[in-house]
């Protein structure tokens, strides 16, 4: 709790101003010494003893966007009345650094940084069954020893790795795409004539110099979306391995986890601080390996993000096993949704490539009509020959 | 003029606004910075600009962005056609060449040439790329242009700037922070039905009510294009023109006139005569 208390030897307006500003910026927002400036003029152009228009003069200067829209008349009264307000705190995630669940991700993320306690916790226990599924054999994998070997034994750094590059091959494969409409371009096809006309006014009306246009890329944006429930606790890692690989490789990619609630962690995928990127994680992970609601996270992804993350040249990606608390009405919904404002929605589903699995489930059953892709992500091999498949989609 | 002085004029040119956005405008005329209004769909983000136009009696050079905008469709051209016929015809020299005859104005060009400062709207600034952006933020802050066949063309006058956005796409915090920022909801009871008596006057008081009261009870369903001022206008106008009086009596018209509001086949089939007549029964 910020409670600001005007300091003693605060003079004037002026004085007071700064202050706001100075609390504003404590609560998360981005403003200079030129917006204080900007307040005090905007105080000369409304009755500066009206609080209603003061509120929403400052109101009208200082906000940057929607989300803080909302939340200004708290701040505001929270300062000029000292009603106080709980700051909403982006330090504090530091604290929580080594707590919980950081664990989950510290191998990749951390490095070589990560605490002998940590590695303990990383190295699943055997024979503990916690997840469902575990027991079952892999099949269409070339290496016949690790169709024996239980998934959880895959998770060294190596697989991380793999998954990861993996997953740079797939952003690659998708990213490569060409634009209708032709620009102008160094080389190219197509003859510029427009511009060739302009240039050869510097020659005297002679076409000397050549300029060409080209069909520029246009590459596909990606959007991951993975379920880290219960059930698919064991591929977690590999997932995420493998969504860090898509975010590492393509400035625009967008990345969600989704349990019983959803989450962007995207920001915190691109944190250069690996430390602070694991504690981000580990903040957003809490209530792991519970149950799942795809239908409510997805509904929310299409409510508060879709209109942002996706486009007609997104691929949308959703990682799950479609094992689902909620209805499965709720999920058909929304995936209709999504599949109607992007490119391809695909479903990479872990048990697809196990034997005698059909997609029988309520879950997938809904889901089926509304992808165009149902793939299965249950091994390495699977994950790196999704890439083909890309390329044709 | 205090921003309530302001939020009288726009009433008279038939614009309601409310007590934030007068205050945003005003703000924005008083120290002439840009205004970025963001909002959902339908709320009168780009009939502000006009009723600004209109009250102030000054023109409105509006720029609509789209993907793929770029600095030869928003800001000049020149007229290469023209250029080459005359360079063939009459041997023009190159000075004579490259001068303000042979020069296409685009819309942001046009609007900082003018004797009288006109508004220029800015219309779904995020649907324009991030490089259209950056091009945008240099006339914003100095209102000049550089032209490097003509050289800098300073702003004779500062046009008023109005952009628009509903959330495409995140726009840059330089952006944000040369703009003053207001967001726009949907209007309360009260607010629409000031709207709707100014536009549609001739509509009855009790179906005035009922309109409105619909429309704010629909806008709480779950649709996939939840109606705006426009749609509710719309529908106002069909209703009158249709001489219905109450929304109770003839339910096969309203089912019909809900064209004017339901734009997707989904939202129709969410709004089934069941659940209309339970809207219709809390209304009426």
């Amino acid at each position: 709790m910020v409670v600001t208390h005007f300091p003693s030897r605060a003079a004037g307006v002026a004085d007071r101003m700064s202050g706001f500003i100075a609390h504003l910026r404590l609560n998360g927002l981005k403003l200079g010494p030129g917006e204080t400036g900007e307040a005090l003029t905007a105080l000369t152009q409304v009755s500066a003893t009206d609080v209603q228009e003061v509120r929403l003069a400052l109101k009208t200067l200082l906000v940057p966007d929607a989300d803080t829209w909302s939340t200004f008349d708290a701040l505001f009264d929270a300062y000029w009345f000292n009603a106080g307000k709980t700051r909403s705190g982006t330090a504090s995630t530091h604290v929580r650094t080594q707590s919980a669940r950081p664990t989950l991700w510290q191998p990749h993320l951390n490095g070589a940084g990560a605490d002998t306690e940590g590695q303990n916790e990383t190295t699943p226990s055997h024979g503990d069954g916690d997840a469902e599924g575990v027991d079952g054999r892999l099949i269409a994998t070339r290496s016949a020893n690790l169709r024996k070997r239980d998934l959880r034994e895959l998770m060294d750094e190596e697989t991380l790795r793999e998954a990861e590059a993996a997953a740079r091959r797939l952003a690659q494969a998708i990213r490569d795409r060409r634009s209708r409409r032709r620009k102008r371009s160094q080389r190219g096809a197509l003859l510029d004539l427009r511009r060739i006309q302009r240039t050869s006014l510097a020659r005297g009306g002679e076409l000397l110099d050549l300029h060409y246009r080209k069909r520029p890329d246009r590459s596909m944006r990606i959007v991951a979306i993975a379920d880290v429930s219960g059930s698919m606790t064991v591929y977690s890692r590999v997932f995420l391995a493998f969504i860090k690989g898509l975010i590492d490789t393509d400035t625009s990619a967008d990345a969600y986890l989704f349990h019983t609630r959803l989450m962007r962690i995207t920001p915190a995928l691109r944190d250069h601080d690996t430390l602070r990127a694991a504690g981000r994680l580990s903040l957003m992970a809490e209530g792991f390996g519970g149950g799942t609601d795809i239908g409510g996270c997805l509904a929310n992804f299409v409510k508060n993000h879709a209109a942002k993350a996706v486009n007609n040249r997104t691929v949308v990606l959703v990682l799950s096993d479609g094992y689902c608390t909620g209805t499965p009405e709720a999920l058909a919904d929304s995936l209709s949704k999504i599949r109607r404002k992007a490119r391809r929605v695909v479903w990479l589903n872990p048990l697809l490539g196990w034997k005698d699995y059909a997609p029988v489930n309520a879950g997938i059953t809904a889901a089926l009509p509304h992808i165009d892709a149902h793939l299965p992500a249950n091994t390495l091999d699977a994950l790196a020959a999704l890439e083909p498949q890309f390329a044709k989609l | 003029m205090t921003h309530l002085e302001l939020q009288g004029s726009l009433s008279a040119t038939g614009y309601v606004a409310d007590e934030s956005l007068s205050m945003a405008l005003h703000l924005a005329l008083a120290l002439g910075r840009p205004l970025l209004i963001e909002g959902p769909a339908g709320v009168g983000k780009t009939e502000i600009a006009k009723a600004l136009a209109e009250m102030q009696s000054i023109e409105l050079i509006r720029l609509q962005c789209y993907e793929g905008l770029d600095a030869s469709h928003a800001i000049y051209e020149w007229n290469y056609q023209r250029q080459l016929l005359s360079i063939r015809a009459e041997n023009t020299s190159e000075e004579e060449l490259f001068s303000e005859k042979y020069l296409l104005k685009r819309p942001l060009l046009h609007a900082i040439s003018r004797d009288k400062a006109p508004v220029l709207l800015i219309d779904e600034i995020d649907r324009a790329d991030e490089e259209f952006e950056a091009y945008l933020l240099e006339i914003l802050s100095d209102f000049q242009i550089t032209i490097p066949e003509l050289g800098t063309i300073h702003a004779k006058t500062r046009p008023i700037v109005i952009l628009t956005a509903n959330g495409t796409r995140d726009l840059s915090d330089a952006l944000r922070r040369r703009c003053l920022y207001v967001y726009v909801d949907y209007p309360d009871r009260d607010s629409e039905l000031a709207i709707l008596r100014k536009r549609v006057p001739h509509v009855e008081d009790r179906l005035a009510r009922q309109i409105v009261g619909t429309v704010q009870a629909i806008r709480r369903e779950d649709l996939d294009k939840t109606p705006g001022i426009a749609e509710m206008l719309d529908w106002a106008a069909a209703l009158s023109g249709l001489g219905v009086n109450d929304l109770t009596e003839d339910r096969a018209t309203l089912q019909a006139t809900l064209v004017c509001l339901l734009k997707t086949a989904a939202d129709r089939g969410a709004l089934p005569p069941e659940v209309l007549d339970r809207i219709l029964g809390k209304v009426a």
